[in-house]
């Protein structure tokens, strides 16, 4: 069985780095409801990274600590899918992801509650419980989309562009399953081979610079 | 559209006019009222009002001075000071 690490650290990665990127819309977002409505959805998604960063580092005897796991690694110790660390400046594709990584972390994270370590497990239950609300935003606009020619041509076109990626973001055994539920709601063909989790995916290393900038200024400052 | 939102702060208490969102329909109204005004945990319930489904009162007239009916009543100070006047004088 592998460590809680080794379990945890991609998903943690995956939240905190998404969580960065769907953030970087706060302020610029098409209109002010969304804006706030999208901030607190990222702010969330920092927010499961946290727990998930604690609760890996307890599992190794707590000799870290979760500010150093976040912001204190090196570029290519970040164990992010390529999925979260890609800049989208298009709002469609932003949209897009946004659905696409609730189809996929939604799998993975009802896996987890079926842990038999019963701290993962109960983490797991509890973001589960805040992604319900993730979901029906997605699912809205997901719908809203659908619902008319243009929404759907450019909702296509976006997850087409991200739908490997998407792919990627599972361990091989979920994907089965993610191709299902994608088939189920989404009404086009996908296509596109996984691109696998590698060491600096395309986009990281800006943006780790700028994650990591205030911390390696002050290396170990006290807010 | 403009749905009005109301909030209940705690279970028991009445519902207060929150704020509004403006959203495609009601379900985009809900999520973004759900954030807004329920993501710090200020809120135990919401409700949602299409702004076009509330009717707006807006004319209170009050022709002939009809203050006594407000909880503060009349005003006695200036009849008090004239009171103090005359009892002073006298």
């Amino acid at each position: 069985m592998p460590g809680r690490a080794e379990l945890l650290l991609p998903l943690a990665d995956d939240e905190l780095v998404l969580g960065w990127r769907d953030s970087e819309w706060t302020g610029v977002a098409p209109f002010l409801e969304e804006d706030v409505a999208f901030s607190s959805i990222a702010q969330n998604e920092i927010g499961h990274a946290r727990a998930l960063y604690e609760l890996s580092v307890r599992g190794e005897g707590g000799g870290g600590e979760v500010d150093e796991l976040a912001l204190g690694r090196a570029a290519e110790e970040y164990r992010c899918a390529p999925l979260v660390t890609a800049a989208l400046p298009e709002w469609e594709d932003t949209i897009a992801r946004r659905i696409l990584y609730e189809l996929a972390d939604a799998l993975r994270i009802d896996a987890l509650t079926g842990s038999d370590d019963a701290e993962v497990a109960g983490v797991a239950r509890k973001i589960q419980r805040e992604e319900r609300y993730h979901w029906a935003h997605a699912e809205m606009w997901l719908e809203r989309l659908l619902g008319d020619d243009e929404g759907r041509a450019r909702l296509e076109a976006a997850v087409g562009r991200l739908w490997g990626a998407t792919l990627g973001l599972l361990e091989p055994p979920l994907r089965p399953a993610l191709e299902a539920e994608a088939a189920r709601r989404f009404p086009f063909p996908l296509r596109g081979e996984p691109v696998e989790r590698a060491a600096a995916p395309p986009g990281f290393e800006p943006l780790w610079e700028e994650m990591t900038a205030v911390r390696r200024l002050v290396p170990h400052g006290q807010w | 559209m403009i749905f009005e939102v109301f909030r209940r702060e705690r279970e028991g208490q009445p519902l207060q006019h929150a704020g509004s969102v403006e959203a495609p329909d009601l379900r985009f109204a809900e999520a973004y009222a759900r954030e807004q005004f329920g993501r710090r945990q200020e809120s135990v319930a919401l409700l949602l009002v299409p702004r076009d489904a509330a009717r707006e009162v807006e004319d209170f007239p009050d022709e002939f001075d009809w203050k006594y009916r407000r909880v503060d009543g009349y005003s006695i100070k200036a009849r008090l000071r004239e009171a103090r006047e005359r009892a002073g004088s006298g």
